[in-house]
């Protein structure tokens, strides 16, 4: 059976959950085989055979974590190389878009990035992307070379699939462009303890509404109590009040959840960019004219500092 | 020696106008206003701190696109930039990120660069991997989306604040390098930079000056087709209501009913 070529997105061999929904995305199509490269690629293995990898490439070097992008776009390559698959799927975090983008080239592919969705077609793979802020759903095909396709996370759901999930080495020569740019000093992001904000369920974000740092605790304990991720448009983030990592939009990130809260956010394209698609929406301002309102499935037209502390202590009773 | 800087800019579909597809279902840039990205801004303002910190600077910026996209450039221009380079073919109508990064490839390289710097995405296309892709193609190191850059002594440094690390990059020149909207707020041109921006040179090139054929790039040569878009149904109307001192008992009442509670 035709093999598809899936990377994994792991944090020292635990895998994040996109990739598990690329291995559901995979298995239209063909048979899963992984690449996780780096520290703790070996660790990845367990869990991706449950969801359907029956082979397992891995590859761990320094050069993975001393230099830029590169020397991933090798592994891929020499993946490429050695199984020969029908597609290759990558997680579509903005490293995850380049690596895919330069192997694309390499091999001689198009290249598309953020599909939302991936079924098998007459002309081959089909790949649904939302355009305009969401305004637009288009598909589309990759009509040269091996299709290489980034896959936005919550596209599909986590499917359990017992597969043999072989270990197998994979021999990665390095080119002469993997240590192009070194990597000096990393710091790790802190955790929140909240669930990462591409991939939660809930997402309950604050805006210039919010007015002020020392207010986004309302915002947290909201999340904290529906057991969601925090988020913030760009004017909360420019103004210093929450970290850009949490920033949802065209130049934050692009979140899908069941769920999109939004408080003190007037609904600005850009911001729309990033939370349209969220299946339900519900919005907290005072401003009945505020153009998030023309999104939701519910609205409340009120001040947040009253509404929010009321639904947060009513979610609470409910849950008690 | 000159520090010969390029900076790649695009000119796209105002992102408050009514955005939308041509019959052939590419973008349609005849219909609705055009702009420098707003991302691309950024870049021409990490090009002009760079070029102030340099002893000897000289900063082209660089577009592919239709006659309009000289509004692009005409801008850049006012903010500081000392030339354009202008591609423009009948040929480019529908090119894929593979087309518009041969081309951008070919162009930088006949301009002469030391620095190549870009926008993190197009506002249109926002697909944000062009810079890794003219980078492959260039054989030059990528030092893509960073908040902070600069160069010194041949060197280019910069942060990179990625979803799960922040990290400091280091390169030797050339380089590409990509940075973002927390990299620092774009000046505005000023009065006499609007002025002077008449006077500066804006050259056009053909497919033919790159020396590229008409099947490698355009609708015909792109690598990816589009085969149908829709647009998506506009969302139900939703309930809204005013807060009358329930609202956030009223909005658990909901989220209870859709067994979100
Ligand atoms: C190139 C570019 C990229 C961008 N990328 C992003 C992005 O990724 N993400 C993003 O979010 N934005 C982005 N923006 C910015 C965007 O255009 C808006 O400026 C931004 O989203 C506004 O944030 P806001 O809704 O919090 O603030 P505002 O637009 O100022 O809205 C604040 C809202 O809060 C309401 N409010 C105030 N006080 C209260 C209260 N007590 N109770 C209830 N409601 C209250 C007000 O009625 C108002 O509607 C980008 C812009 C550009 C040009
Ligand atoms: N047609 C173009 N002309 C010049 N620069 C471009 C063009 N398309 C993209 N770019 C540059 O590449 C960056 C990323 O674009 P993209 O990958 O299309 O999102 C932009 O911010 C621009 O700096």
């Amino acid at each position: 059976m035709a093999e598809v070529l899936v990377f994994v997105d792991h944090v020292d061999g635990a895998v994040r959950k996109p990739t598990l929904e690329l291995l559901t995305l995979a298995r239209r199509v063909g048979e899963p085989v992984a690449l996780a490269v780096g520290a703790g690629a070996a660790g990845t293995a367990g869990v991706l055979a449950e969801h359907g990898a029956v082979r397992v490439l891995t590859v761990d070097a320094p050069e993975f974590a001393e230099y830029l992008v590169v020397p991933k776009v090798d592994a891929l390559q020499a993946a490429y190389e050695a199984v020969s698959p029908v597609a290759v799927l990558v997680p579509s975090s903005a490293e995850g878009k380049e690596v895919a983008a330069r192997l694309a080239v390499r091999i001689g592919s198009g290249v598309i990035t953020d599909a939302v969705d991936l079924e098998a077609g007459e002309g081959g793979l089909v790949a649904t992307q939302s355009a305009f802020a969401a305004s637009f759903t288009t598909r589309s095909r990759v009509s040269r070379g091996t299709p290489v396709i980034t896959v936005k996370p919550n596209s599909a759901p986590v499917e359990a699939a017992v597969a043999a999930g072989a270990v197998e080495a994979l021999e990665v020569s390095f080119s002469a462009q993997a240590t192009g740019t070194r990597v000096t000093a990393r710091t790790p992001r802190e955790s929140t303890g909240r669930p990462e904000l591409t991939e939660a369920a809930i997402v309950v974000s604050g805006g210039r509404g919010v007015n002020g740092a020392e207010n986004f605790h309302l915002i947290e304990t909201l999340a904290d109590a529906l057991g969601a991720a925090v988020g913030a448009s760009r004017a909360a983030v420019d103004a210093g009040w929450y970290p850009h990592s949490s920033q949802v939009g065209q130049t934050g990130k692009s979140v899908s959840p069941q769920l999109y809260i939004a408080s003190g956010i007037s609904g600005a394209i850009q911001h729309r960019a990033g939370m349209q698609t969220s299946k339900t929406i519900v919005a907290i301002n005072k401003d009945a004219e505020a153009p998030i309102f023309d999104l939701v499935d519910y609205g409340v037209v009120g001040d947040l500092f009253q509404v929010v502390p009321q639904l947060t202590e009513e979610v609470n009773a409910r849950k008690g | 020696m000159s520090l010969r800087i390029v900076v790649c800019v695009k000119y796209v579909p105002d992102a408050t106008g009514d955005r939308h597809f041509a019959d052939d279902l590419t973008v349609d840039r005849d219909d609705v206003d055009g702009l420098l990205s707003e991302l691309d801004e950024y870049a021409v303002e990490q090009a002009l701190q760079i070029a102030d910190e340099a002893d000897d600077a000289e900063i082209t910026v660089l577009t592919v696109g239709p006659e309009d996209a000289k509004d692009a450039l005409r801008k850049a221009l006012s903010m500081g930039a000392d030339k354009a380079v202008h591609v423009e073919d009948d040929g480019l109508h529908g090119s894929d990120v593979m087309g518009t990064s041969l081309v951008l490839a070919k162009a930088v390289e006949k301009a002469g660069y030391d620095l190549v710097i870009s926008g993190m995405a197009s506002t249109d296309g926002t697909m944000g991997v062009l810079p890794a892709v003219l980078a492959e193609r260039l054989g030059v190191p990528q030092v893509t989306l960073l908040s902070e850059v600069s160069v010194e002594g041949g060197v280019v440094r910069g942060r990179r604040d990625g979803d799960s690390a922040s990290e400091r990059l280091e390169a030797s020149l050339p380089a590409v390098v990509s940075v973002t909207d927390q990299s620092g707020e774009a000046r505005y041109p000023s009065f006499k930079g609007i002025m002077a921006a008449k006077k500066k040179p804006v050259v056009s090139w053909d497919l033919e000056d790159l020396g590229i054929g008409a099947d490698e790039v355009g609708l015909a040569g792109a690598w990816t087709v589009v085969d149908s878009v829709a647009q998506r149904p506009a969302r139900t109307a939703g309930t809204i209501v005013k807060d009358e001192g329930e609202g956030g008992r009223g909005l658990a009442e909901f989220l209870a009913g859709q067994k979100f509670i």
